[in-house]
């Protein structure tokens, strides 16, 4: 309705652009997410959750109570107490500390991930259903190939080639995530390019990087970014386990799968080495994915009540 | 039928050249020179020694020769060498895959029974405690990575409660732990495939009907809602068993179970690149394989893929 409502708006004071009357959609489109997504506890949840952890994480040098590198052999694995709320590790270094240091690795790691996966996905997806024929199959080829490495194992593979290292498990990880992009922006990009907003500009003269960036990409977003927000966590949890297995961040990086491998070690006298860092992986990764599926309700048209 | 058959397989075969492909270039994408890269962590090696393996691995040829060496001697199970212990790298996997296997057919049978369990509970209740209950623990289940899961499991009842040895090996007892860590992701997925796909059901015409004939609910859900409700299910489980193939590297390194995964990050970490393109090769392949076998099996339980698929051809 609120649509209707913007284009009357439109159409009765001046004649409209194609333009103005997508960028006005977009708007109405956004409020009526934005009214879905307040009506969402589990999103409300997940977003309250997130920020807090983005704060914290901007925050650290003012919220950590110590230096996450400061060794103390003498403090070395105690336990939780009031002045070391989360305990120390093996080396006497303050985990409360580590783990607010570690979130912004964590958030900076899913959020590169995702850019690279997004930005190299989406496009090669909308030039692939924009322009079809074989420059589709050509794209479209190397993204099943892509697909046809399961989970973690594509992000190995660059490894291998690239070596370890936490800049090089971003790369891995964001490569591994690029032809889910290809899929979804090419999909939406076939259902997109035969409207007629893309006709009429194509008619007035645009060219097709104009039509691709101005018109299809905006449209093709909703899904692509319902993806992003779960991307960012399938990333954190991949890169963890990356640094899990040694191959990511190297000590002493303040990295929450890296601790949660030292941590295994003492798992037998020092539990909150290994617990408190994996309870932050899950707690933001439950976090991004409650609200991608307050995200995924609002952007359906199906399930708006 | 056939036709569905035939098409499924020649989508399959330049899908594996492309992963050879990939696999093969491995080597040859890593920066610099790959052999130098081979022996950093070893201190290095002589210049006669770096042209020695070169010549080993064929490197020394030209790139579409070593190509078609290394697919013909793939295709007949020949993988190379390990740079690290001379060993055959078919071999090694061979000796390897049976306990990963093992572990993902445990934690795939596992994520499937209580999958489909908290699925169908969740959905006859829908919208009431249980059910938000049971999404929140599924919610749970897809953000809690693997790794931490499987301390938690061997802190508990491995160190706490000694209910399970946490020493490695193969027997149902030391399996039990790293098939709960491995699958309870997979079952929170499929937990939530089935509540949805059989909410979908429930609302149709022809469970209305059933009802009206006056059949039992149990026969109604069973034999009418859930035949169809656990279609689009085995998709979800052919990708997931292929996604256990992958998260097995996590959890045996996790468990210290010796299998593929094992393998595989210890020729990462060493930087053994053939046992490490063979490992990645051999999982790669066998989820190809696995993905077209659900593809097979869903063409037959579903007839609706065959006619579309048939009436698309013509």
């Amino acid at each position: 309705m609120e649509e209707g409502i913007a284009q009357q708006l439109v159409v009765g004071t001046r004649a409209a652009t194609a333009q103005e009357c997508i960028r006005l959609k977009q708007q109405s489109q956004l409020s009526i997410v934005l009214r879905q997504l307040r009506r969402n506890r589990g999103a409300i949840v997940g977003l309250s959750l997130l920020i807090l952890e983005v704060l914290i994480a901007i925050a650290a040098p003012l919220v950590a109570p110590y230096n996450p590198l400061e060794q103390s052999p003498l403090a070395a694995l105690k336990g939780p107490s009031t002045k070391h709320l989360f305990g120390t590790d093996d080396v006497g270094r303050d985990i409360l500390s580590r783990v607010i240091y570690g979130a912004r690795i964590s958030l900076r790691v899913g959020l590169i991930s995702v850019s690279i996966a997004a930005t190299i996905g989406t496009t090669l997806g909308i030039i692939a259903g924009f322009y079809g024929g074989r420059l589709d199959s050509v794209i479209m080829g190397l993204a099943n190939v892509l697909l046809a490495f399961p989970g973690i194992l594509l992000a190995l593979a660059i490894i291998a080639v690239l070596g370890p290292g936490l800049f090089n498990v971003m790369i891995a990880v964001g490569i591994g995530g690029i032809p889910t992009y290809i899929r979804v922006a090419r999909g939406s990009t076939l259902s997109i390019r035969n409207c007629d907003y893309v006709t009429g500009a194509r008619a007035v003269g645009c060219n097709n990087n104009r039509i691709m960036l101005r018109y299809i990409l905006p449209n093709a977003l909703p899904p692509l970014i319902v993806l992003m927000t779960v991307g960012v966590a399938g990333a954190i949890l991949t890169a963890s386990g990356l640094s899990f297995l040694g191959l990511g961040a190297q000590p002493p990086t303040p990295e929450w799968g890296a601790m949660l491998n030292a941590g295994r070690t003492y798992l037998r006298q020092a539990w909150w080495v290994a617990v408190f860092p994996g309870l932050a992986i899950t707690i933001t990764v439950l976090s991004i994915n409650m609200l991608g599926d307050g995200l995924r309700d609002a952007l359906d048209p199906k399930l708006r009540r | 039928m056939w036709r569905y058959i035939i098409n499924r397989l020649t989508w399959v075969v330049p899908v594996l050249l492309a992963i050879s492909i990939l696999v093969f270039s491995m080597l040859h994408l890593v920066p610099g020179d790959p052999v130098r890269a081979m022996f950093v962590e070893s201190g290095g090696a002589t210049a006669e020694q770096l042209a020695q393996i070169r010549h080993l691995l064929g490197l020394d040829k030209p790139l579409h020769m070593q190509y078609l060496d290394y697919i013909s001697k793939a295709l007949r199970g020949n993988l190379g060498q390990s740079i690290i212990t001379q060993q055959s790298v078919s071999e090694l996997i061979r000796a390897n895959f049976p306990s990963t296997f093992q572990l993902a057919l445990a934690g795939m049978s596992l994520a499937v029974l209580l999958g489909t369990f908290l699925g169908i509970v969740a959905a006859l209740h829908h919208d009431s405690w249980f059910d938000n209950l049971i999404m929140l623990i599924a919610t749970l289940g897809v953000s809690m990575p693997s790794f931490w899961l499987g301390l938690l499991l061997i802190y508990v009842f491995g160190i706490k409660l000694r209910w399970v040895p946490i020493t490695s090996g193969t027997d149902l007892k030391r399996l039990a732990l790293p098939a709960v860590a491995l699958g309870f992701q997979a079952a929170a997925i499929i937990a939530r495939m089935v509540r949805s796909s059989l909410l979908e059901v429930l609302k149709e015409d022809y469970i209305r009907t059933a009802h009206a004939k006056g059949l039992s609910n149990s026969v109604v859900i069973l034999r009418h809602a859930l035949r169809n409700a656990l279609i689009p299910v085995v998709t979800v489980v052919g990708l997931q068993f292929g996604g256990l193939l992958g998260g097995a590297v996590i959890v045996e390194s996790v468990f210290a179970r010796r299998g593929i995964g094992q393998l595989l990050v210890g020729a990462l970490q060493a930087r053994d690149f053939p046992l490490a393109q063979g490992c990645v090769l051999f999982v790669a392949v066998t989820y190809v394989l696995v993905n077209l076998a659900v593809d097979l099996i869903y063409g037959f339980l579903d007839p609706r893929i065959q006619y579309h698929t048939e009436s698309t051809a013509l």
